[in-house]
């Protein structure tokens, strides 16, 4: 049973959050431990298992972006492991901004300051870091916008182009925030700007 | 299903509750005295243990062999906890796993001194139901790893008990100001106690609890304000009086109790007196909350940093909590409260009783788990990310933190030689990128495998974290179908061995006469009251007349034969008599004390101009 079966839904990326909630807190209420205390072993071990699975299936569809992440592992029959998805992958437009960070950022670790920065890099790094957020929150919109569109309405071959969107605008989106995280932590702001895994 | 009743095994108190059957109401379950807190206090003397309130009076005249604050040792190695041993002045043992403790000849480990505090709360129970209670639901902060928790379940199966459920503390709290107060949203629990920090968001929506983010410290508490006082007081009476008395155990004792008392009084005096008689001379001063508060200010600020990085592992921002729930004694103090209330920008919950609310919860979880109430529910997490170790010591995570409990994770496991039989697996808790970093939970063995060429194998291990918070590991082979073999070498616990012999021994330690404790409990309350008196003697003799010393002369000399006796009874009447003697003196000195210690305060203000 993959994670839509769990919670009776197609395999589609529009879902109503406030009803796949209702439908947790339903399902949980079945199957938590807590209310199979007096069952037999045989059926303490079963739901057990159903309740793992349903958290399972809330934490992966719960969010817009997992539940792509999620999709894109169904579609390739590699549904068990919950992690990385794709390679992250710079954007070919980015290279060159990108080849000037890594500089940058090389420099301030070899730099002998306590706060690793020149005020002018510092400023510099800032702007970039914020351009680079922009950039990743435009490209988690085409995700959750244009292309779960895209997914929902195609056939099967509309579909299979859909997927390869997927990977790429992920690995885009991997590869951005690996570059944020850096400059946060070369800024000293790291977790200032983290954008967690986990988003309502 | 049989009566479950809940247990707050704290830092510094612990408490039992249930839920009354005709009100739905959870209640506190007092001892024969009225007394609602068991201090988390265990006193081992010659053959007899002491705990509560007993042992607590031991602090002092058997430093050594009187353990407090044990949960702060709970599932820990020595590596862990060698930093804090200075300020314990009973011994921890250097060893490899689990600490131990040495008092006199023998070793005894956390879980079988919690144990002791755990069985004192169950006999609590037995004596207010009239009937045999074996099983509970313990608390634990909601940081607690693997470890902790485990060793927390062994100590209950070490006092006897089933221990149905260990649950977390912020979330008990919630259940419990959910009975009532509560409406729905998003809900945070401060919890600050003993030794112990919690942050836990929650939603609360159709009575299902859904624990969203936690964060904590599981070593940072009102123990800790305390250290810094004495640290400071250290300082104090060396530059006072030339003393340093950090290697006599007796008198830090006593300094860790005044500076306690002190921070209490500080909740809600601008100012106290701290008055502390050694036996070469009395320390007096006065200590205001701005010396407080520049003591402890940087410890309470550390708390700040788990809640923001709870928020932001629950994709919210402070404005975004609706409610702010108080937990835990040292939510008392002024500067906690104002700390969280410009965190979160409202006035935060304290309506139950810090002390009292997080076993009222377990009480609701038990009668939950009892089928008595049906209605609510809790989906609580798991506090740290679980994963395993790989090539090069870096860590797999394979269940993330902050994953609603219960939730499993499946893995492939071969062999890497051929006609390799058996496979090795570092299992560890944490956000850090390398295995070392990270908190090794235990090593799995799995043997029996078929010999095969390389890599033919194919072994599925499940790793379950159930709905306690505790990882159990099962394997296939998936070839055969056959389980695979399993063994646990848990890092810093107990061996199922061990547990069983524990078991056992706490067995006889049960058959142990009762009026045989109750004697050795009032001849040691006896022992400290004649110290004491000795002591007053010594210092005040001066501030009473002859008459009045010849009356407590003559007390001293009815209890100290009293105490030669087997006579309980007499024991405790000769106690309370020269209490009663000694009462005019003691105010006499607690008076001249006081004088002392404004007049050392006005000296000092007339030297700062």
């Amino acid at each position: 049973m993959d994670h839509f079966e769990v919670f009776g839904l197609p395999r589609r990326l529009r879902i109503d959050g406030a009803e796949l909630q209702r439908k947790f807190y339903e399902l949980s209420r079945r199957y938590h431990p807590d209310f199979h205390q007096a069952a037999p072993a045989e059926r303490q071990a079963e739901v057990l298992d159903a309740s793992a699975r349903l958290n399972a299936a809330y934490r992966a569809l719960r969010d817009p972006i997992s539940r792509i992440e999620y999709l894109v592992r169904l579609e390739e029959g590699r549904e068990t492991k919950e992690g990385a998805t794709v390679k992250p992958k710079a954007p070919p437009e980015l290279l060159g901004e990108m080849f000037e960070i890594q500089e940058a950022l090389q420099e301030a670790k070899a730099s002998n300051r306590s706060d690793g920065l020149e005020p002018g890099a510092r400023e510099t790094l800032a702007a970039q870091r914020d351009r680079l957020l922009a950039r990743y929150r435009d490209e988690e919109a085409r995700l959750r916008g244009p292309l779960s569109e895209a997914w929902d309405a195609g056939g099967s071959a509309e579909r299979s182009r859909v997927l390869g969107g997927f990977k790429d605008a992920l690995a885009t989106r991997a590869y951005l925030r690996t570059v944020i995280d850096d400059i946060d932590q070369a800024l000293g702001e790291a977790g200032e700007g983290h954008v967690s895994h986990r988003r309502h | 299903m049989s009566r479950i009743v809940g247990i707050d095994l704290g830092t510094t108190n612990s408490l039992v509750a249930y839920v009354d059957d005709k009100t739905g109401q959870p209640r506190v379950i007092s001892d024969r005295d009225g007394q609602r807190l068991l201090p988390s206090i265990v006193s081992f003397a010659g053959e007899g243990v002491l705990v509560g309130a007993a042992a607590r009076r031991q602090l002092v005249r058997r430093p050594q062999s009187t353990v407090y604050s044990i949960k702060r040792l709970m599932g820990r190695g020595y590596e862990d906890v060698k930093g804090e041993l200075r300020y314990f002045p009973f011994k921890v043992l250097p060893s490899e796993g689990i600490v131990k403790i040495q008092i006199g000849s023998r070793e005894v480990t956390p879980p079988e001194v919690s144990a002791i505090v755990l069985r004192s709360l169950k006999e609590r129970a037995e004596a207010h139901f009239g009937e045999p209670i074996e099983k509970v639901v313990v608390t634990v902060p909601a940081y607690f790893d693997d470890s902790q928790r485990q060793a927390t379940k062994d100590a209950g199966r070490i006092a006897g008990l089933d221990v149905v459920r260990i649950l977390n503390e912020p979330t008990a709290a919630a259940l419990a100001y959910g009975l009532q107060r509560l409406h729905e949203g998003v809900v945070a629990v401060y919890d600050l106690g003993g030794g112990t920090f919690d942050i836990s968001i929650l939603r609360v929506k159709d009575g299902v609890f859904e624990v969203l983010a936690t964060n904590g410290n599981t070593h940072l508490g009102g123990d800790d304000f305390d250290r810094a006082i004495v640290r400071w007081l250290l300082d104090e009476i060396r530059g006072g009086h030339g003393a340093d008395l950090s290697p006599d155990p007796e008198a830090m004792q006593e300094l860790r109790l005044a500076a306690e008392a002190a921070k209490v009084r500080l909740s809600t005096d601008e100012r106290t007196p701290l008055t502390i008689p050694f036996d070469a001379f009395t320390y007096s001063r006065e200590i205001t909350r701005g010396d407080l508060e520049g003591l402890i200010g940087q410890l309470v600020d550390s708390t700040l940093l788990p809640c923001r990085m709870a928020l932001a592992d629950a994709g919210l921002a402070p404005a975004d909590i609706d409610e702010v729930v108080l937990v835990g004694g040292s939510t008392r103090v002024p500067l906690v409260r104002r700390r969280v209330h410009e965190l979160f920008g409202k006035t935060p919950h304290s309506q139950l009783n810090p002390d009292e609310v997080v076993a009222l919860g377990a009480a609701v979880q038990a009668h939950i788990l009892a089928g008595g109430i049906t209605n609510m529910l809790l989906l609580d997490v798991t506090p740290l990310s679980l994963g395993i170790e790989t090539l090069g010591g870096i860590v797999s995570v394979l269940i993330p933190r902050n994953t609603t409990i219960p939730t499993n994770a499946r893995e492939m496991f071969t062999t890497s030689v051929d006609g390799q039989r058996v496979v090795d697996m570092h299992v560890v808790q944490g956000e850090r990128e390398l295995a070392k970093d990270c908190r090794s939970l235990a090593r799995f063995e799995l043997s029996g495998v078929d010999p095969m060429p390389a890599g033919m194998p194919k072994i599925e291990v499940v790793f379950l974290i159930d709905a306690n918070g505790i990882l159990q590991v099962t394997a296939t082979e998936l070839r055969t179908g056959k389980a695979a073999a399993i063994e646990v070498r848990p890092t810093y616990g107990l061996a199922e061995g061990d547990v069983d012999r524990m078991v056992e021994e706490s067995f006889t330690y049960a058959e142990a006469d009762v009026e045989a404790r109750l004697l050795i409990e009032a001849r040691n309350e006896a022992d400290t009251v004649i110290t004491h008196v000795e002591r007053a003697l010594r210092q005040g003799e001066a501030l009473v007349g002859a008459e009045e010393q010849q009356t407590i002369g003559a007390a001293l000399d009815a209890l100290r034969r009293a105490r030669a006796t087997e006579d309980r009874e007499l024991i405790r009447e000769a106690t309370t008599a020269m209490n009663r003697a000694t009462e005019h003196l003691a105010e006499l000195m607690m008076d001249a004390a006081l004088k002392a210690a404004l007049a050392s305060r006005r000296a000092d203000q007339v030297l700062e101009k």
